[in-house]
């Protein structure tokens, strides 16, 4: 921390390293002062922090989350979005915590992230803060974290009674980044109406994207076909995906109403199951 | 976290000990060098391959602490009293092969031979773990190493076969 305080922004913070790495390799990331944060075990492992949350540290490594029960139970989201997250070997070093202030807009954490409504805790040499995980992106690789803070735990709700979730994303080969990635979650009453519905989805724009307006459109009510359709339509206005030689802008949008409609249809079985 | 700067120098330097392959080796390393290159250059141990330096082929995959990882995904510096196990390290002694290198043999499971030392790493663990896969199982576990020549098919029949003479 007294590093980080001193150095500022030539300083970085090495996690798994699975991601800064390679931009270290290519040259694209120059850093001059790399602060190795692997020793510190005591930021790793998840603890229950209430009744209805659980603290993961930011050193916690996917391959932990994997081996876990803990992780289906309280974050089925989670758990089917593990699988998808790059190779096992790169799941046996990389971090969430890593790859949350990575803030990579492509990567499938942060839109889980914004899909669980997390909170985040920074903490600097001059005290700490929590951070809504709606907050903690700002741009792509940019995070809320000031020059003197580190991420050091995430906050994550665990599963309600009566509530789904599904993950599903589209990529050209295993373990590649997502042309478009859904998270979403529903929770139902005990009529069956939406008491919940949240869609987050990565590769959809320079942020991980919270699709409010489409959750929204399903509370209160009976989520079927012409509901799904409609929060769909409301997902592909929502986002602003950027293209690339991968995926049209047009056919990403394509996949993120397909995609959606595919995971909100499964959350809510699951939800109402 | 590693303090031990020189003054004037861009890098710093640090002793590292660490136990590869069971020997113990004690050098100093700059803070930058990966640790792909510190067992290829360094120690001399060149089965490690490096293919495409940023975590996407597995050429170059070790065991780390007993779990694969890419070596050209950490610092030298970092594996500071860990233990890494490469591919020099995976049969008994010189003359004879592991039972998952001979299946390899067996089945044709190479041609360039190129990504074979990741693949065997990541397939001692994983067959380590998983004494009794279906195919399903051994693709996933492949995923994350690249080959250009073999189509995987032959090293998914080497894995069944390797796991089966495991099992004795």
């Amino acid at each position: 921390m007294a590093l980080k305080a001193e150095y500022g922004d030539e300083a970085r913070f090495l996690a798994g390293g699975q991601s800064l790495l390679p931009t270290m390799n290519f040259r694209l990331t120059q850093t001059a002062v790399l602060i190795d944060i692997n020793p510190l075990t005591g930021l790793s492992g998840m603890k229950k922090s209430g009744p209805e949350s659980v603290h993961v540290g930011a050193l916690t490594r996917y391959c932990a989350l994997e081996r876990d029960p803990a992780t289906a139970r309280d974050f089925p989201l989670i758990a089917e979005a593990l699988p998808h997250i790059a190779h096992p070997q790169i799941r046996n070093r990389g971090t969430i915590g890593g790859n949350l202030a990575h803030a990579d807009p492509a990567s499938e954490m942060p839109a889980i992230a914004v899909a669980l409504a997390a909170r985040l805790r920074a903490q600097s040499k001059r005290g700490e803060r929590w951070i809504a995980a709606s907050e903690f992106f700002s741009g792509a690789l940019v995070t809320a974290l000031q020059a003197d803070e580190m991420l050091v735990e995430v906050e994550l709700p665990v599963a309600k009674p009566r509530s789904g979730a599904c993950f599903m994303e589209v990529a050209r080969r295993r373990g590649d980044f997502a042309l478009i990635g859904v998270a979403c979650t529903v929770q139902v009453d005990d009529d069956g109406r939406c008491a919940e519905a949240r869609i987050g989805l990565c590769n959809a724009g320079e942020t991980p994207v919270l699709a409010e307006d489409a959750g929204a459109s399903l509370f209160g009510r009976l989520i079927g076909p012409a509901e799904i359709d409609q929060a769909g339509d409301l997902v592909q206005r929502a986002i602003d995906p950027g293209g690339s030689i991968h995926a049209s802008k047009e056919f990403q949008r394509h996949l993120a109403g397909v995609l959606t409609k595919r995971a909100l249809a499964e959350a809510n079985k699951r939800a109402s199951a | 976290m590693s303090t031990d700067s020189q003054s004037g120098s861009e890098t710093d330097d640090h002793t590292v000990t660490v136990t590869v392959n069971g020997t113990a080796y004690r050098r100093t390393v700059e803070s930058r060098l990966l640790l792909s290159d510190f067992l290829r250059h360094d120690l001399l141990l060149a089965g490690t391959h490096v293919g495409c330096e940023h975590g996407v082929c597995g050429a170059c995959t070790v065991i780390f602490d007993g779990v694969a990882v890419r070596s050209c995904l950490m610092l030298a510096a970092q594996a500071d009293g860990h233990a890494v196990m490469t591919v020099e390290g995976l049969a008994g002694d010189r003359n004879h092969l592991h039972p998952i290198q001979e299946a390899m043999r067996d089945c044709h499971g190479l041609q360039c031979g190129y990504c074979t030392p990741g693949i065997l790493m990541t397939m001692k663990v994983f067959l380590d773990e998983t004494p009794a896969p279906d195919e399903a199982q051994i693709r996933e576990a492949l995923s994350g190493n690249l080959c250009r020549c073999t189509g995987y098919q032959h090293i998914v029949d080497a894995m069944l076969l390797a796991a089966e003479r495991l099992r004795g």
